[in-house]
This record gives C-alpha cells, structure tokens and sequence, in this order.
C-alpha cells in the first residue's frame, strides 16, 4: 500500500476535490486507487472528511481506521484523527487555523499556513491546493505534473479560469517542504 | 472504450446501464443511491425516446418499470432498503408475468428508516423472493466499482435470458466510493426473441395479454411450475463466485460485496501472522454458489461467514456445508462496517 490517507476539514475547504485529484493523478500514473467522501446528515459548514488509498495491488478494504497520512485542515479534525495516525505517519496540518501543539511526538509534521499563503494569492479558497502541493513534495506518491493534469479534467467550463491560481498554490506549498 | 476513469459507484451503474441500451429509468431519491438517479436524469434526457421520470413514490417508480418492461425496453429503477421494501408487490408482479428488468439496492442499515450508512441485512429479502408468493430475483452481489460496471451490464442480459427480474446488491458504501472503471468492450451473446410477447400494439396480428394471474388454480399452478423451472436452470448455469486461498486454508470467510473486500485485507493481515485463511465470495447470491462451499467443506472444517446483518447469508452456508464443517458468524449492523482487526480477532478466537 503506497498511501493510505485521511484529509478532513469544513465542508467548503475543498476537501473531497484534494482528494479526488490525488486519486485521479495515482489513477493517471497506473496506479489501483480508492476514494471514500464520509457521508451522514451533512450541512455546510460543517466537518467533512474523505479516505484515499492508492496501491500497485489490488485495494481491499477501503476502510481507513489508521491512516498513514492525515491531512487536518481545521482544529476539530486534528482533535478527531491526529490519534489515531500511524506511528511514524505523516500529519499535515493548516497552521492558519490550527494553533495547538501535536499532542503525539512519534509522527511527522508539516505545518503550512495555507490560508494566509491563499489569501497572498489572492484567493483564499486555494488554501486546499497549497496543502495539497506540500503533500505532492513530501510524500512523491504522484507528480506534481500529473496533479496538474488532474486539475485539467477537475476545472472545467467556467472553472477554467482558475486554473492558474490553483498550479500557484500547488507550487507554493511544495516550495514550503524541504527535501 | 477501454480507458480508464475514476467514478462513483452510483454513477457508474447509471453508466454501464445506459451503454447496454437501458434507456427507461424511473426512481425516487434516497441516500446513499441518489447520485444514481441524478446521473440518469442528466443522461437520459440527451438520448432519444428515452425517459428519465422521478417517480411520486417507490411503488409507483416500480409500476412504471412493470409497464416499460412490457414493451420489451430495457429499464431499471433502484432505491436503498427501505424504498425497497415499498416495491416489493410490483416486483412479485414483475416476476409473475416474467418480464425483465434490474432493480438496483444500495442496502443501507436497516430495519425501519434504519440509518443512512452501509448495510448489507436485506439478504433475505433479496434471495429468497422479498414479496409474496415462490419466485426468486437474479440477485449479483458486486464488491468494486468496476464490478458493479461488469455486473450491471450482466443483469441485463440475464434478465432478457431468463424473463426475470435481476437485482444489484450492493451497498452504500460501493455506491459513494471512488474507483478506475473501464467500459470494456462487451462480447455479443445471444438473447431470446422478444417479438413473441411484448406488447407494441397488435394491429395486424394476435393480441397479447401480461397478466400477474391466473384465476383458475390449475392453470396458476402452471405458472408457479414454469417460473421455478427457470430457477433450476439458473442453479445449474449461472452461478458465481471468486475463490482465494482455498488450499491449506485454516479457516474460510464467507462475505459477498464490501465485506469480502475487508476480507481480502484481513487475509493480508493474517498471513504475516502465520494464519492462512481463505475466501469463498459469493458474486451471484441467488443463484447460490452452494457446490464450491460445500467441496470447500471436505477438506476445511472451519469456516466464518461475515455480514453486515445479524446472521443471514450464514443459513444458506450451512444448508451447502449441511453439518460438515463448523460455521462460525461475525456481524455489524444498523450502518456499522466491520473492521479488518476486529474479524482478524474473531478468527483467532477459533483457531486456538
């Protein structure tokens, strides 16, 4: 298993579309993907949460209990998965909206102040592309260029247009990762 | 055809529907298989003398296929659990004047208005008919999103072969997950003549009658004798299953659709353990691979059948392994899905 992630944040943040590109990029790359949205009696604004896993065999359970990677978006969804992470996993989390201290000291972090990042580029909905540009450079899963693929086919009609912000903000969050 | 593209699994049925010329969906919403519905009413509209119609209710939904399916027209209509349980008259009607069509249950948890997560307790009322009288559904049991492709396209043929009802079982889970589905190209099989029966106006020749009755008992019986006779010829051609691991097995799950996935997890899971376990999915849960269960049973003498039910696929294991082995159960219901370490403990529970 290559990835096995959980990214969580508000309804609104963008949350099912990170996920979606990254599944359609691994799909793009030949990859065995799958993508789960939580589903329940959702309402704008409130938490919102999608699983992806991507695999060279076959995926069996889709179900994700101990994700690899967490990406937190918000403070609630860090309280929520931050425990239940992988020893030795990944959490990227939304350092604009997410004051507290990691409670766990065997993951890796990443810290990126996305909406501030956004709000600079002018759009402070690309706050989920800088993350997910972080995510691309930690982890090389996928490319960066197949994820701009996938932007392609995701930004249709009159999205079109904003296709330049979002491969801004993809580069931006990868600029923030060393390595 | 033959690229690959990442799809919902409610939208993907809608999809492999519609490229095997069903062009008559009648519906009405409810989580988790709504995005069904919307995805036919975006497509059917572009196609030519094909109808999309959000029905007022289930029962009326179901009442439109019985008409559309008269005609000789490919046609569909899906709900999840309890919607389904609404059209269960229409669908015993359905099979008595043995038309076909594909109901599509994207099970939820159950009973009552239940919850809105994934569930898989309305087996038995898949299986083993659902409303009144002896009559049985084509009942595929898929466990991807390329598989409810592969098996949606299936249901329709089997339904014109056998002039009968077939349904999908799957669940919300399948239908709201994303996977690559490839829309292979299909190979041509051959298919009864509808021209005998279908109903197209009878100007200038016989008329015909499709009736759900017969008042006189004898002739009723008759009916009764033919319909099962098609059952018997399903039992003896068309069932299906996917074998793994069987030999040396310690033990054998017995899961169908999400569940058999997790158990492919769980095998993973136990081989770094030591533990060797196998796994019979059953594809089509009636007809019943009940032959493979039972051969599996001579040499395996402990098996663990886990649903997303409270014990119902089990019976009909136990009736293929008729006390040959031992079958042990392990079930989550009301929208819970089991995990893969908590089956992985239940199977270490039987093999001390």
């Amino acid at each position: 298993m290559l990835e096995r992630m959980i990214i969580s944040g508000f309804g609104g943040q963008g949350i099912m579309l990170m996920g979606r590109l990254l599944a359609y990029a691994a799909m793009l790359e030949g990859k065995n993907v799958a993508w789960m949205p939580s589903y329940g009696p959702e309402m704008r604004g409130g938490t919102a949460n999608c699983t992806v896993l991507i695999s060279k065999e076959e995926i069996g359970s889709p179900i994700v209990s101990h994700p690899k990677t967490l990406i937190a978006m918000n403070q609630p969804s860090l309280d929520k998965f931050e425990p239940n992470v992988n020893e030795d996993g990944l959490i990227i989390l939304n350092d604009s909206l997410i004051e507290r201290k990691l409670s766990r000291n065997d993951v890796n972090v990443i810290r990126i102040p996305a909406d501030d990042i956004a709000d600079k580029l002018g759009n402070s909905r690309a706050a989920n592309m800088v993350v997910l540009g972080a995510y691309v450079k930690k982890s090389g899963v996928v490319k960066m260029e197949t994820i701009f693929k996938a932007l392609e086919k995701a930004l249709t009609g009159r999205n079109q247009k904003l296709m330049d912000i979002n491969k801004k903000a993809l580069k931006q969050g990868a600029e923030l990762v060393k390595q | 055809m033959g690229e690959k593209i990442l799809m919902k699994g409610n939208e993907a049925i809608g999809e492999a529907a519609i490229r095997v010329g069903c062009h008559f969906y009648f519906g009405y919403p409810i989580t988790p298989q709504s995005e069904l519905a919307a995805y036919m009413s975006k497509k059917l509209p572009k196609i030519k003398n094909a109808a999309f119609i959000q029905a007022e209710s289930e029962i009326i939904a179901i009442n439109m296929v019985y008409g559309a399916a008269s005609t000789g027209a490919r046609t569909m209509t899906s709900s999840s659990s309890t919607g389904i349980s609404l059209k269960q008259e229409g669908i015993s009607f359905i099979a008595c004047a043995e038309l076909p069509c594909v109901i599509v249950n994207m099970q939820r948890g159950g009973p009552g208005l239940g919850s809105i997560q994934p569930g898989q307790a309305d087996y038995f009322q898949a299986t083993k008919g659902g409303g009144h009288g002896d009559y049985h559904l084509i009942v595929l049991a898929p466990s991807s999103v390329q598989e409810l492709v592969d098996l949606t396209m299936d249901a329709f043929d089997l339904a014109d072969k056998y002039t009968n009802p077939a349904m999908i079982l799957g669940d919300g889970l399948i239908g709201q997950m994303m996977e690559s589905v490839e829309f292979k190209e299909r190979k041509k099989i051959d298919l009864p003549d509808k021209k005998g029966w279908i109903l197209t106006g009878c100007k200038g020749r016989k008329k015909y009658c499709i009736v759900p009755f017969n008042m006189d008992p004898y002739e009723m019986e008759k009916v009764n004798f033919k319909i099962q006779e098609k059952y018997n010829k399903l039992k003896e051609r068309e069932v299906r299953y996917e074998a793994v691991n069987l030999d040396n097995a310690d033990l054998i799950i017995v899961a169908y659709g999400t569940v058999a996935r997790i158990a492919k997890t769980v095998i993973q899971n136990a081989k770094s353990e030591g533990i060797n376990i196998g796994l019979i999915r059953p594809i089509t849960l009636f007809p019943f691979p009940e032959s493979i269960i039972a051969e599996a049973s001579k040499k395996v003498n402990k098996f663990l059948v886990v649903e997303m039910s409270l014990g119902q696929m089990v019976e009909d294991v136990k009736l293929a392994v008729n006390g040959k082995a031992e079958i042990n159960f392990y079930g989550r219901v009301g929208g819970v899905v089991p995990t893969q370490s908590e089956i992985l403990n239940e199977i270490k529970k039987y093999l001390k």
